[in-house]
């Protein structure tokens, strides 16, 4: 593939030192399709509390991502990466691949930026790169990744930063990256790209050296990339897979699992409900009287987040801002109902927040974590804002399956989009 | 979201340049005093049309009008203007999040410093979710798929109920 790539030696200037550079070419016997062997797909991952020292981020399933200089064995291996389903592709912090020269995306004269916008009122800024990414035995080849970087010499537009909180570091985001993972296979899509034929929208930007940026159209194949769409197998969904937990605890397990119904150890159990999703990968929540048609499932949300007025939150001077503190435990029922109309009840718990926190300090991993998501209850007039955000409590004890839009599935399974658990 | 054609673009895409600038002039010539939505007069919802090049829409509610603006890039806007002609609120959803300082005009500055203050007490993601009596922010969603309101509490009419505000 022509990508037009130049070394940029100007933004990832030489570093050395004592680096954890791996020479990965050489440990595996290869990375293609082996008809004896099965790629491993699986990749062990951890509700470890993160990996700053001295912060606790509370159930964040993290994991290690290999990270190479396409075309090369020159590696870094980079733990502290959040596993999200609720975003698309790998950034990762420049800072935490010191020694990688990797390729940058440039156009005539500039560089090209990426920005992400999250929901709590943060963003991500830093230039479009392109890298190897191996994670277990799979390998995505030269697709474009986000490294999270503040910019050298110049402010990031006010377009990305939209007034929102900046957590291009270790400590703000909680992680050395994210590797989102979630239902579609670039970050931006069509609307980014120079087809769509309109104004792009704050998501690439092109700078010159001293900072001149204007948001910039993006071919799709240029766009940050969901890596599994990259995999040569295994490349059409992920699960997520999580210990169960009776109550909360210091750490707790799990595994990413690569591809749908590719191998014996990820096929969809007749057991499952296989919910698709609408045009915006959400689903229904049915809870408390309430039809909650924008909700969907993210490993990178850190409760349980939903509409209830009737539970009170706790103060934003605790230690627990935006969560849930009701005066004893809530064991509460939804239903959740795909765009095909399946459904199935989904039984959970939220405690007080500010109790659990104080009395287990060193632990990360908390089952019955929640909060607030708007205000009071949902109305029939606000069709589209309603939403039950499954964070990751949802994943304990689950098996969550998570196809990739436009990626095939095995037969007598639906279109991607879709959600099975 | 019908097919994407990521697979086919790989191969068709194969172009001079990687990325081109978009034609951003018809932006930069709108003057910032036309930033006043929130808070401002029913005029200044023309201002955000204009800058989101996209089609309004108003409908008629009780105690207040909607004016929906839909953009090329499919964020839907809804501002809230009072019987008195001001903007009390402003709901928004779609696959971005829309430009915040044009949205909130003279109350762009409190949600900065709202928002920062909010992020640096927590590690973590979650819904955005300010309280004031001043004015209230809640986003949700996540990527290609925001949604999010703004309202100034004490503008809103008689007899609305802040649920349908968005």
């Amino acid at each position: 593939m022509v990508r037009h790539l130049l070394l940029s030696g100007g933004i990832v200037s030489v570093v050395t030192g004592a680096l954890l550079l791996a020479a990965c070419g050489g440990s595996s016997g290869g990375s293609g399709n082996n008809n004896s062997n099965p790629t491993s797909n699986v990749q062990a991952i951890s509700v470890s509390g993160g990996p700053v020292a001295g912060q606790i981020y509370t159930n964040g399933a993290f994991t290690s991502v290999t990270i190479c200089a396409p075309g090369t064995s020159t590696c870094q291996t980079v733990g502290g990466v959040l596993v999200d389903t609720g975003s698309i592709g790998l950034r990762v912090l420049a800072s935490a691949i010191p020694g990688l020269n990797l390729p940058q995306l440039t156009g005539s004269g500039t560089e090209l930026f990426n920005c992400v916008s999250f929901v709590d009122g943060s963003f991500l800024w830093g230039p479009v790169a392109q890298a190897d990414v191996k994670i277990a035995g799979e390998v995505a080849s030269g697709g474009s990744v986000q490294v999270i970087q503040d910019p050298t010499g110049f402010s990031i537009p006010t377009t990305c930063s939209n007034g929102n909180a900046n957590i291009d570091n270790q400590v703000a985001l909680g992680a050395n990256g994210i590797l989102g993972v979630g239902p579609e296979p670039v970050d931006c899509g069509f609307a980014c790209d120079p087809a769509s034929g309109i104004t792009p929208p704050n998501v690439y930007f092109a700078c010159s050296t001293t900072g001149n940026c204007q948001v910039a159209q993006v071919a799709l194949a240029q766009q940050v990339v969901n890596p599994v769409v990259l995999f040569p197998t295994d490349n059409n969904g992920v699960i997520v897979q999580m210990q169960s937990l009776g109550a909360n605890a210091a750490t707790a397990s799990g595994s990413l699992i690569f591809g749908i119904g590719t191998q014996s150890n990820n096929t969809v159990p007749s057991t499952a409900t296989v919910f698709t999703m609408d045009d915006f990968d959400n689903f229904t929540t049915n809870f408390n009287q309430q039809s909650l048609n924008a909700s969907f499932i993210d490993s990178g949300s850190n409760g349980f987040f939903f509409p209830d007025g009737s539970i009170p939150q706790c103060a934003g001077t605790s230690i627990a801002p935006g969560f849930f503190c009701p005066a004893s435990v809530q064991n509460l029922s939804a239903q959740n109902v795909g765009a095909n109309g399946k459904s199935s009840m989904v039984n959970f718990s939220v405690d007080n927040a500010i109790n659990l926190f104080q009395s287990n300090p060193s632990d990360a991993a908390f089952p019955a974590l929640g909060g607030p998501n708007g205000s009071g209850t949902c109305s029939a007039q606000n069709t589209g804002a309603c939403s039950f955000d499954w964070g990751l409590p949802f994943f304990y004890g689950r098996m969550v399956f998570s196809s990739i839009d436009g990626q095939a599935q095995p037969t007598g399974l639906p279109a991607a989009p879709w959600w099975a658990y | 979201m019908g097919p994407h054609p990521y697979r086919t673009f790989a191969s068709e895409h194969r172009m001079k340049t990687v990325f081109s600038f978009a034609a951003l002039l018809a932006l930069a010539l709108i003057p910032s005093h036309a930033r006043a939505a929130l808070g401002g007069r029913v005029e200044t919802v023309e201002a955000d049309r204009a800058r989101m090049k996209g089609t309004v829409q108003v409908r008629p509610a009780t105690a207040y009008s909607v004016h929906e603006i839909q953009a090329p890039n499919k964020v839907v806007v809804r501002e809230f203007v009072s019987p008195a002609g001001v903007v009390f609120g402003v709901g928004w959803r779609g696959p971005f999040v829309p430009d915040m300082q044009q949205l909130l005009g003279t109350y762009f500055a409190r949600y900065q410093a709202a928002v920062q203050a909010q992020k640096s007490s927590y590690v973590g993601r979650r819904p955005l979710n300010i309280q004031s009596p001043e004015f209230v922010v809640q986003m949700n969603g996540h990527m290609r798929a925001y949604f999010g309101r703004v309202y100034l509490p004490a503008q809103v009419p008689q007899g609305v109920k802040v649920e349908e505000l968005w």
